[in-house]
């Protein structure tokens, strides 16, 4: 009791101290600062965004970046328009896509299994799961006929055609849509906030139809409640049926009703299990969503619940389940499938009868608690100002997000206005993901993106295929994460690609690199955006040859950082 | 006391082709620092049918289950399997590795799994490579905690390596590891106007302002001088070795050259898929068959290749679960949950079968259909962590795990 209640006071102390803190915004920036800005909001400098910043000031920099309703963005509009399956629904995605998919993957096994197959002894169920792992089936997906070349023979045998081609292309469209959003669109902070909210509430497209369900999950879940209010972005992510399949909350139910022989033997079982349960095995509690919504979504591992407490959220959210997921249905409450009796989540007691209430009534809970405040403030902080973030600031943030009522909006102003961010100290302290490292590339050369499905294959050389992060942690966000012998190589290559224009479908204008009116160093400080060091500095002098002044200047350790 | 990073950078490996590594450079090596004890571990991915890979032939219930796939008892077809105790009995197509087993060089461990009942290959696979059956937020595998558990000062960036386009859940984590497609493709690709970019590359990090930055750095162009001076594509296997055409069996030549060329591996990681027969799985021939001739055939060559190297490497099969006792009505198996793991080389005390054997009588199955688990598959790893790796506190490597060598099975000798 004590500890909740010095909790409560510090927390207090927090708030007055942020109110009477006046935001740090400099008034005539320098360039590192603007650049600093620039390398946080956005996914990097382009030519000419400095000065752009510069003119407009910082502070209303931020906040259109905070409103990216009222940023013009038809150009970004115009460039994915191409994309046929952007607008789809899940269920029309299955129906086009996934179910004559699988009706052919069906068709190869009857034929394999007629033919008595000892050929490629290879189960079209293998095939399929098999890419489903290596493939990344919706984000690094597409690229299907480079990927072939690195296949072993024994593996291309097996390369789908038709339906089954046509739906890795069209699941590979939400990848190429995100990487040329963080690219080209005007709402970059937005566009930097969809990644790390996604990442947030991670869910695996390698997961069985969960492919399917991660369009609709970005575009209607995630994408327009970034800058909304918390509770109202875990309540849609409770509800959608990609994490509800991801962590099995689906097939979750009370286990007294599943060993009711009425129950749960035709019904309950059947919304889209893989393999159909074994005879005699009631479907019972799955704790999975409801570990990873406290440990995760809410409160942080430390954050002050018990394995008592993930019993009962489960037992909450029995019955929240998908109305037949191969076919791409929606949410649906299964009261047979619901533990309605009593519940105590933290402390608070959850009447019997709530009937889907119990989950949105924990969702309240967890919502609000202090831990939850502290432990999304702790990671905003830390992807916007250090691996590390200062305590004072997390205890800001985390207040004006406990005073706001989980406003995502004004927890980001917080910190984007804060001393701590504009501190000299968190200028390039961060090591950049190989999403931000990518497409800062595009972006700090004016890359004009063709295709972008050799950028999908890269981000997974580099170790962050998207949409494919098993765990449900997401990626990390720390240098530890992402410095390590094999990616580093990889991200120098694919500097030399993108500047000997070898990536394929992705054109660098190398005319304006060339050495002449301004010298290596400053050519490579433009790209970096920060001045080159001095040993950098010299590599560079010695080179004249404009694609190799880009690949060293991509590759090198100054660029690795934001 | 030299270590073999130094003995390396001072020029020692330039002589060591892959292959054609001089006796007194070995011996030199090994006075340096010692060879490692290296692991390989091999992923089944797909859950294969381990009762028709290690067929219990001694079992009636197998052959009532099993009237079209079973694999008929030793001397009674042509084709039938290979008998190992008088109760088990290999595939046929796994005989290669039968002389492994009469020489004690190959163990097996039979009904071992998971305590978790998940019957999702992706669930399933997720918590054997994280070894937290249950737990799915674990974010890194039991291997690179194994990393983690035995730092020491001459780690190189070959330390661990899967042969793989991309690093395994089991191998993913702080601890360095590298993912290599192929290992003459491992380095700065130069071409055209970018011909010469690696040394500017090199010394720019040499320079790095950021101490992170500037040790990898110098570590990857370390790495790359490493496996150059190596020279892969020069790679000949020993002692007539002949491995089968498949990726897979690319991925254990690749394993035993980088074990004979001394770059300081410690885990290597190989998987093989095609595992999942629901339909036509077929006995002593058919797709099992075809999938277990090219796994049998890989290990053997992989053995014979590395020679007398067998005595710091040991080899560890596992699958994500087994499948199930009875055939189905596609004349395949479907999902199941018991199965066995295979170990061969060092320290393994082998020519026999470890576990204790449930039975397949349907009451002694698991949920009435299934091999039941009788050794945890974190007791099989923890035996291979704490007696192979030589991991003293093997506690942070199985986080939620009480690790007891009581429990372990022995197949291992205690050095």
């Amino acid at each position: 009791m004590t500890a909740i209640r010095i909790l409560a006071l510090s927390l207090a102390c927090a708030t007055l101290a942020a109110r009477n803190r006046p935001a740090a915004i400099p008034d005539n920036p320098d360039a590192a600062t603007i650049l600093h800005l620039l390398k946080r909001t956005s996914y990097g400098p382009r030519p000419g965004d400095l000065e752009r910043v510069r003119e407009i000031g910082l502070a209303k920099y931020i906040d259109q970046q905070l409103h990216p309703e009222r940023l013009a963005d038809a150009a970004m509009s115009a460039r994915l328009s191409g994309f046929d399956t952007l607008d789809m629904s899940t269920r029309e995605l299955a129906e086009r896509y996934y179910i004559p998919a699988m009706m052919e993957r069906r068709a190869r096994q009857r034929e394999r299994a007629t033919n008595g197959e000892t050929q490629t002894g290879q189960s079209p169920d293998a095939a399929n799961q098999r890419a489903e792992r290596q493939r990344g089936v919706a984000g690094a997906g597409g690229g299907a006929p480079a990927q072939n070349q690195k296949m072993p023979s024994e593996m291309r045998r097996e390369q789908p055609t038709g339906a089954m081609r046509e739906e890795r292309e069209a699941l590979a469209e939400l990848g190429q849509q995100r990487l040329l959003r963080a690219v080209y669109s005007e709402r970059q902070l937005n566009e930097v906030l969809v990644d790390f909210w996604f990442n947030h509430f991670n869910v695996f497209a390698g997961k069985g139809v969960d492919r399917i369900y991660l369009l609709e999950y970005e575009r209607d879940v995630i994408r327009p409640r970034v800058l909304g209010n918390f509770r109202d972005l875990l309540g849609a992510v409770a509800e959608s049926p990609a994490m509800l399949f991801y962590l099995d909350n689906w097939m979750s139910a009370d286990p007294e009703v599943a060993n009711k022989p009425t129950m749960l033997r035709g019904r309950g079982r059947r919304p889209g299990s893989s393999k159909p349960p074994p005879p005699g095995r009631p479907r019972g509690l799955n704790e999975n969503y409801a570990r990873e919504l406290l440990e995760l979504h809410t409160l942080g591992v430390d954050g002050g619940y018990a394995q008592k407490d993930v019993v009962e959220v489960a037992r909450a959210f029995t019955g929240w389940t998908i109305e037949n997921p191969r076919r791409g249905g929606s949410f649906r409450f299964e009261p047979r499938m619901h533990d309605d009796r009593e519940k105590i989540v933290l402390g608070q007691r959850i009447a019997a009868g709530g009937g889907k209430k119990d989950g949105q009534r924990v969702l309240d809970i967890v919502a609000t608690h202090p831990s939850t405040a502290r432990f999304i403030a702790t990671k905003l902080a830390r992807r916007f100002v250090a691996d590390d973030p200062p305590p004072a600031l997390v205890d800001r943030a985390a207040a004006r997000f406990r005073e706001t009522g989980g406003d995502l909006r004004e927890t980001v102003r917080t910190i984007l206005t804060s001393a701590e961010f504009f501190d000299p100290a968190a200028r390039n302290a961060k090591v950049k993901s190989p999403l931000e490292f990518v497409a800062s590339a595009l972006r700090a050369t004016g890359a004009e993106v063709g295709s972008a499905l050799p950028l999908l294959r890269s981000l997974r050389d580099l170790g962050m295929p998207l949409y494919m992060c098993q765990p449900p942690t997401g990626y990390g966000d720390t240098a530890e994460d992402w410095v390590n012998t094999g990616a580093l190589l990889n991200r120098m290559n694919f500097a030399v690609g993108l500047a000997d224009g070898s990536l394929g479908g992705i054109r660098v204008n190398l005319d304006r690199f060339a050495v002449g009116s301004s010298n290596q160093a400053s050519i490579a400080g433009s790209i970096i955006g920060a001045q080159p060091s001095g040993p950098t500095a010299a590599t560079l002098a010695k080179t004249g040859e404009p694609a190799k002044l880009v690949a060293l200047s991509l590759g090198s350790p100054e660029f690795q950082k934001r | 006391m030299i270590s073999r990073r130094v003995f390396v950078k001072n020029g020692g490996l330039a002589l060591v082709s892959l292959g054609f590594a001089p006796a007194f450079l070995a011996r030199a090596a090994e006075a340096a620092g010692g060879r490692r004890r290296i692991l390989v571990a091999i992923f089944q991915r797909g859950a294969v049918d381990g009762l028709n890979m290690i067929v219990p032939h001694g079992e009636r219930a197998y052959y009532a289950a099993r009237p079209t796939i079973a694999v008929q008892r030793p001397g009674t077809a042509v084709d039938a399997a290979v008998d190992l105790d008088g109760f088990f009995g290999l595939h046929p197509r796994m005989a290669p590795l039968k002389p492994l087993f009469d020489r004690r060089e190959l163990a097996i461990v039979h009904a071992t799994g998971s305590p978790d009942s998940t019957r999702s290959h992706f669930d399933a696979q997720d918590y054997m490579e994280s070894a937290t059956p249950g737990v799915k937020s674990t974010r890194d595998g039991w291997l690179n905690r194994c990393l983690h558990a035995r730092e020491h000062q001459n780690a190189t960036p070959f330390r661990a390596v899967a042969l793989a386009p991309q690093l395994p859940r089991a191998l993913q984590g702080t601890a360095q590891a590298l993912a290599i497609g192929r290992l003459n493709q491992f380095g700065i690709r130069e071409r055209g106007a970018n011909a010469g970019v690696s040394p500017s590359f090199e010394s720019e990090y040499a320079a790095a302002a950021d101490r992170v930055l500037k040790e990898t750095g110098s570590e990857a162009f370390e790495a790359i001088r490493m496996l150059k001076n190596a020279d892969p594509s020069r790679y000949r296997p020993a002692n007539g070795a002949q491995y089968p055409r498949s990726a897979f069996a690319e991925a254990l030549r690749q394993i035993a050259q980088l074990v004979k060329a001394d770059v300081g591996l410690e885990v290597a990681f190989a998987e093989t898929g095609n595992w999942d027969h629901h339909v036509n799985e077929g006995a002593s021939t058919g797709q099992l068959a075809f999938r277990l001739d090219d796994f049998a055939r890989g290990i053997a060559a992989f053995t014979a290749d590395l020679g007398e190297r067998m005595a710091d490497v040991l080899v560890l099969t596992m699958s994500e679960f087994g499948r199930a006792v009875a055939e189905n009505g596609n004349r395949g198996t479907d999902h199941g949950h018991g199965n066995a793991m295979i170990a061969i080389g060092a320290g393994v005390r082998g020519g026999r079968i470890y576990g204790d054997w449930p039975g397949l009588d349907p009451q002694k199955r698991f949920e009435g259909r299934d091999l039941a688990v009788t050794t945890d598959f974190r007791d099989v790893f923890a035996e291979v962590a704490v007696r192979h790796l030589g991991i003293a506190d093997p506690s942070p490597v199985f986080p939620g795990f009480r690790v007891s060598q009581t429990r372990f099975r022995g197949f291992l000798a205690a050095s």
